[in-house]
């Protein structure tokens, strides 16, 4: 098993909020991902009977909708999910090659596609489901924080951005450094009570989520009355209030 | 097939050594993304965002938004994303074909382009020649309509539509007819500045992007988004309030709004009087021809009672006082009121009080009421103060803009119901009593709207003649009978019956009709039904089954098809394409030109007009040309006088380019509006630039004009505004454009339904005008659900659109059916514990016309009389060239199958299933029931019908795809050449 050390509290550790007060679900992060990544640093990400009655592939990040609570309390809530890039990640503990590793410059977890020998170890024992097995070539791969993107000389400095962030029309999704407290995310996250997920089980992930505001569906949550006082007499009548009435055009 | 360009190369499997031993990862952070970057417009659905494709030896390495693009910014949605797998699905056609068997059977011949167009023009010059109404051309969701519209022009028949007529034209004729604008195209929220948004069941694969944009930008600035919708998914499941209300009832929920404010006063009765007909006075002469039309002065022009005058005046005057209640005498002595007290006398109403509609919208009355407030709240309390001089219409100068921060946005749960007109109407005059059409804040219109209401152009096809072009565009605003296209007894002159006494106010035909009509020979048998991109034999169908049957249905006298001819143009083997006669190959989005123009459905913005172009960004690698191409050529083959020079020459010899940049619909104004002129510096109007499109390559494919600050809202009476309009050709006079809140053309119907005029409905539409012509918004039962017995069928069953999916299309999208492959029926878990059905149960969903077999899933989130599926994603075996057992086909199903394009009988006659104003098709009007299928009968959805046959030239689909290796290998390549 590898031998890892966490990285040091400051340390440079890129990653992802996200936010499900925003996330409609539409799935335009999952499938920009797949078209920049599946010619990009992991190349490909095969999709396996693509016409054919189980038709399924390699995504690095997939979108999980359901729904929480019962009868007006409910909420439907979609929940787009990749890898954590996790401080202390199993993956990378328990592969044993040395093929899933964290970058110390930035803290990203990627696979070596040379060394990884597809015995799915880290696929166990992540927690989040988030490592994708290429069958055909035998591979883990993962999402990569566009790591062909983020630092990409060939592209303008404003695009140097994840794919799933750069093209995400609600406005959900969220990219930097996330070991710089004072980084815009990291700010964001404070502001709007970023969580981990599943913080119990210890693994420290990077990505955050940000909480889905609170409904506001009573009487006052604008500061509007709960109903509105009637001006006068109700019938025939009411409309002498507006006979009177001097207007111009 | 793993050969085929998607497939890609097998990666070479590493040696255990390698593997082991292969050292520390080198990570190439800068690969070259592309050889070449290309913009276009997208065309995985309607938004029409900006692209920029990347292409790497000579193929798509990835499409990404344009960050300049007024629509998208820079965004792009799942479908979008999804372009590459478009490119190349494998159900893209690959040559003309013709048909040899029998219809239906799918039996082709491929046939050379020559063979193809010189059948096309024999045919439909034989038509042409002798009655042009024969020719039943109708497109579907395809974006070029002032061109395919202009051809039917040229060619003579008044048979033509787009697909408006099952999607949107409640929304679009209703507010054209209201506010000279509408949602969705003609308008859009003001994101940046509302307070609240309330919206109205959206189609969620419809401006999607704008939208997604637009409610992060309103949540993350903490105003208030509710949406009114049967079902929490997409949108609604991030608003702030989900109001989940019984489907068509929406109308007296607005109604019992407007009743609140009303009560209590609370209503902008200064933008009341300055911008709308509030003061209008209205004749008060029951039983006579003028009850219920404004008075005019003998110019024409509508009067209001000028209160400090005394006396009625010409309503458009500048000086004027205007009284909004009062009935007053005229100097004629007839009685008239202003519009405002008709309207105040309408919905303070009891029966429109919170209490008595809550019931029947499932909205608690508690709920209502608080809205209203919130709304009065939002509009008053909260009103912005813009620092912006502007100048009305008058040329009087305001300091300050004023806004009442209520924004609204409805669509298809709006639109597809029989009572869609009057409910978007309703909507409209809401917005109206708040003040909250264009000023800050509020819904806003998009340039180059708002036009009159309704706009100019009448539908033309009152006199058709052999070789003949029509006497106008066949699709246009008709402003009272005499405006209809109907024989002296009534009788339909479209296949449609648009504009027929059943559908007077048809703006964008009824396509849903033309198969039904065409197969009964009603109101006359046609020759060749020609149509383009819509999927008619299965999910754009009503009544699926009936409709195959129709098209493949003989004359047993004769043995001819009862629908003689049927020439269809698609990019792909949808289910339609089985039942051509002659299939012309169309190309993809990524290979073709196209013009996104003002004069179709234009793209513009708040902030000011924009129009776009497609150019081809990779060539095909099959024998198929662009649809508009093959028009254009066909039109030329058949000497129409538009597309033929007079000495017989095609006059658009370059093809589709050479029309974008050379076509004139009149003197100055063509299809694109950037860049005219010589020197290609007029915008708007100016002579035709033959490098135009050229200049708009030059500018990542689109042209926005930028609208100043002072012109940025009150558009409808922003005399700024109004001449900047004219100067552009949107408009032809500078003039105010007065909101309607009566509507005056629908009081001219009534008044012939009671007998007066020269234009008289028959007896049997009489009543059916007189009930639902009235000029203030009415709401009524959905006609479904008033036509069958409701413990027969208790339940609404209605569609929602998957973000990721366009109508058919997605299905044969490798990585898009990975999204979504079947759909379930989605039911209220309680409505299902009542009824005994448990999750994933199978289930017999029943109307009054059919039955559909499908596997439930329960939910929390939807109205309890309300079940709901994702749309179009059942496919026919066969189609789209994925296997039989796809789940698309066997575990997916589409709600098509259970609706009905008639209503049924009512005194031995059938109307169609449609909004008696508009001829909406009312496919959200559907009532069923749910009953527990047979244990032996669970596992697959029905009906089924039998596995289409793959036409030639499809190549079998790959079994695995491993797009993008080649791009992987070559960086590598380029690694070891270093």
């Amino acid at each position: 098993m590898t031998s890892y050390v966490s990285p040091a509290t400051g340390q440079k550790q890129l990653g992802l909020v996200i936010d499900l007060d925003t996330c409609v679900g539409c799935h335009a992060c999952a499938v920009n991902c797949k078209e920049w990544n599946t010619g990009g640093h992991s190349a490909p990400l095969p999709d396996y009977a693509p016409y054919a009655a189980d038709a399924s592939g390699v995504w690095f990040n997939r979108i999980h909708s359901f729904e929480a609570g019962e009868g007006d309390d409910s909420r439907t809530v979609h929940f787009p999910k990749s890898c954590l890039h996790c401080a202390e990640p199993a993956c990378v503990e328990v592969c044993p090659t040395g093929a899933s590793y964290k970058r110390e410059e930035d803290g990203i977890v990627l696979v070596n596609a040379d060394t990884c020998i597809g015995c799915k170890l880290c696929s166990w024992a992540c927690p989040y489901g988030a490592r994708e097995f290429d069958e055909d070539a035998g591979v883990m791969k993962k999402c990569t924080l566009c790591i062909d993107r983020i630092y990409n000389d060939n592209l303008d400095e404003v695009d140097r951005v994840p794919a799933c962030v750069s093209t995400c029309p609600a406005s959900a999704r969220h990219f930097g450094d996330l070991g710089d407290p004072n980084s815009t995310v990291s700010r964001l996250v404070a502001e709007r009570g970023g969580f981990d997920l599943m913080p119990e089980l210890g693994y420290k992930p990077i990505n955050k989520y940000l909480p889905a505001r609170a409904a506001r569906k009573t009487a006052g949550c604008t500061g509007a009355p709960a109903a509105l006082e009637p001006a006068g007499v109700d019938g025939a009548k009411g409309l002498l209030r507006w006979l009177d009435r001097a207007l111009s055009r | 097939m793993d050969g085929s360009p998607a497939a890609g190369k097998s990666v070479r499997k590493r040696t255990l050594t390698e593997r082991l031993f292969g050292g520390q990862e080198q990570v190439d952070t800068s690969p070259k993304v592309a050889d070449e970057v290309k913009y276009t417009t997208c065309y995985m659905c309607a938004c029409r965002c900006g692209i920029k494709v990347h292409l790497l030896d000579g193929r798509i390495r990835y499409i990404e938004g344009n960050r300049n693009h007024p629509i998208n910014r820079g965004v792009l949605c799942a479908k979008g994303s999804a372009g590459i797998m478009q490119q190349y699905s494998p159900a893209k056609l690959t040559k003309p074909l013709r048909r040899v068997g029998e219809r239906g059977a799918g039996e082709f011949k491929e046939i050379e382009w020559d063979e193809a167009l010189g059948l096309a023009s024999e045919w439909l010059g034989r038509i042409r020649a002798s009655d042009p109404r024969k020719l039943a051309f109708f497109t579907g969701r395809d974006q070029s309509q002032s061109l395919t519209g202009w051809w039917a022009a040229q060619f003579g028949t008044p048979n033509f539509a787009a697909h408006g007529g099952f999607c949107s034209v409640n929304m679009a004729a209703a507010g054209l007819y209201t506010v000279g604008g509408s949602f969705w195209e003609f308008g859009e929220p003001d994101w940046e500045r509302s307070e609240y948004f309330l919206m109205f069941g959206v189609a969620e694969d419809h401006d999607s992007n704008p939208i997604k944009l637009g409610i992060s930008r309103l949540k993350a600035r903490g105003a208030k988004f509710v949406s009114v919708n049967p079902v929490k998914t997409g949108y609604s499941a991030v608003a702030d309030e989900w109001i989940g209300i019984r489907p068509g009832t929406d109308g007296l929920f607005v109604f019992a709004l407007i009743h609140e404010l009303l009560r209590a006063d609370r209503i902008d009765l200064d933008f009341l009087a300055r911008y709308t007909n509030a003061p209008w006075l209205v004749i008060r002469n029951p039983g006579q021809g003028d009850d219920g039309l404004f008075t005019r002065d003998a110019e024409g022009n509508p009067l209001a009672w000028d209160a400090k005058k005394q006396a009625a005046v010409n309503a458009l005057g500048v000086d004027v006082s205007p009284a909004i209640a009062g009935e007053v005498t005229l100097p004629d002595g007839r009685k008239a009121v202003p519009v405002f007290q008709l309207l105040a006398e309408r919905y303070l109403d009891p029966s429109y009080a919170p209490d008595e509609v809550a019931k029947r919208c499932g909205v608690p009355a508690d709920t209502i009421r608080r809205i209203a407030a919130e709304l009065a709240h939002a509009a008053f309390a909260k009103q912005i103060v813009l620092d912006q001089p502007w100048t009305d219409w008058a040329g009087r100068r305001h300091d300050k803009m004023i806004g009442r921060p209520v924004a609204m946005h409805a669509m298809r749960g709006i639109s597809a119901h029989s009572n869609g007109f009057h409910t978007c109407r309703a909507i409209h005059v809401l917005q109206m009593l708040l003040g909250a059409v264009d000023t800050p804040g509020s819904w806003r219109y998009k340039a180059p709207f708002p036009r009159s209401c309704p706009p100019p152009g009448k539908p033309g096809g009152k006199t058709v003649a052999a070789n003949t072009p029509l006497g106008g565009m066949p699709l246009g605003f008709p402003l009272g009978p005499e405006d209809l296209l109907v024989e002296a007894d009534g009788t339909p002159q479209r296949i449609d019956k648009a504009y027929s006494w059943e559908a007077p106010v048809a703006a964008h035909g009824l396509m849903h009709m033309v198969i039904t009509n065409a197969w009964k020979g009603d109101p006359y048998p046609i020759d060749t039904l020609f149509m383009y991109m819509s999927n008619m034999s299965w999910n754009s169908a009503m009544n699926t089954a009936g409709t195959i049957g129709m098209l493949t249905d003989k004359d047993p006298a004769t043995g001819e098809y009862k629908i003689p001819r049927i020439i269809y143009s698609d990019a792909y083997f949808s289910e339609m394409v089985a039942y051509a006669d002659l299939l012309l190959p169309d190309t993809t989005y990524l290979e073709r030109w196209d013009c996104i123009s003002l004069l179709d459905r234009p793209i513009g913005s708040a902030e000011g007009p924009a129009d776009s172009i497609r150019q081809p960004v990779i060539k095909p690698d099959r024998d198929v040309r662009p649809f508009q191409e093959v028009l254009i050529d066909l039109g030329a083959r058949l000497k129409l006088p538009g597309l033929t020079n007079p000495d017989g020459t095609a006059k658009y010899p370059g093809g589709y380019p050479d029309y974008i940049a050379n076509h004139e619909s009149k003197p100055g104004i063509g299809p694109l509006a950037g860049w005219r002129g010589e020197d290609g510096e007029s915008h708007g109007t100016g002579p035709a630039n033959p490098r135009q499109l050229d200049k708009y390559i030059e500018h990542q494919c689109f042209w926005h004009y930028e609208l100043p600050a002072d012109q940025l809202y009150y558009k409808h009476a922003n005399r700024n505004y109004l001449e900047t309009a004219k100067r552009l050709g949107f408009i032809d006079k500078a003039e105010q454009i007065v909101l309607q809140l009566y509507s005056e053309p629908l009081q001219k119907f009534r008044l012939a339904a009671r007998g007066f005029g020269p234009v008289q409905p028959p007896d049997r539409e009489r009543a059916r005008i007189e009930a639902n012509f009235d000029p203030l918004p009415i709401w009524h039962m959905p006609f479904e659900e008033a036509a069958v017995d409701n413990d027969t069928f208790p339940l609404h069953a209605i569609t929602q659109r998957p973000m990721p999916m366009y109508h058919s299309w997605g299905s044969q999208n490798a990585w898009l059916r990975q999204i979504m492959s079947h759909n379930r029926l989605y039911m209220n878990r309680r409505t299902a514990a009542s009824l005994g059905i448990a999750d994933d149960d199978w289930v017999w969903v029943t109307s009054h016309h059919n039955r559909v077999k499908a596997q439930v899933r329960l939910m929390e989130g939807v109205n309890p009389n309300t079940v709901w599926t994702w749309n179009a994603i059942g496919k026919r075996a066969g189609a789209w060239n994925l296997a039989h057992n796809a789940p698309e086909a066997v575990r997916a199903f589409l709600l098509n199958h259970v609706i009905s394009e008639l209503l049924p009988e009512r005194n031995g006659y059938r109307y169609s299933n449609s909004d008696p104003v508009t001829g909406q098709a009312a496919w959200y009007d559907l009532r069923v029931r749910v009953e527990k299928a047979d244990a032996v009968e669970a596992g697959e959805t029905a009906p089924s019908f039998p596995p289409l046959k793959t036409p030639p030239g499809l190549a079998s689909p790959p079994s695995i795809l491993r797009y993008g290796a080649d791009f992987k290998s070559r960086d590598a390549a380029e690694e070891g050449g270093k």
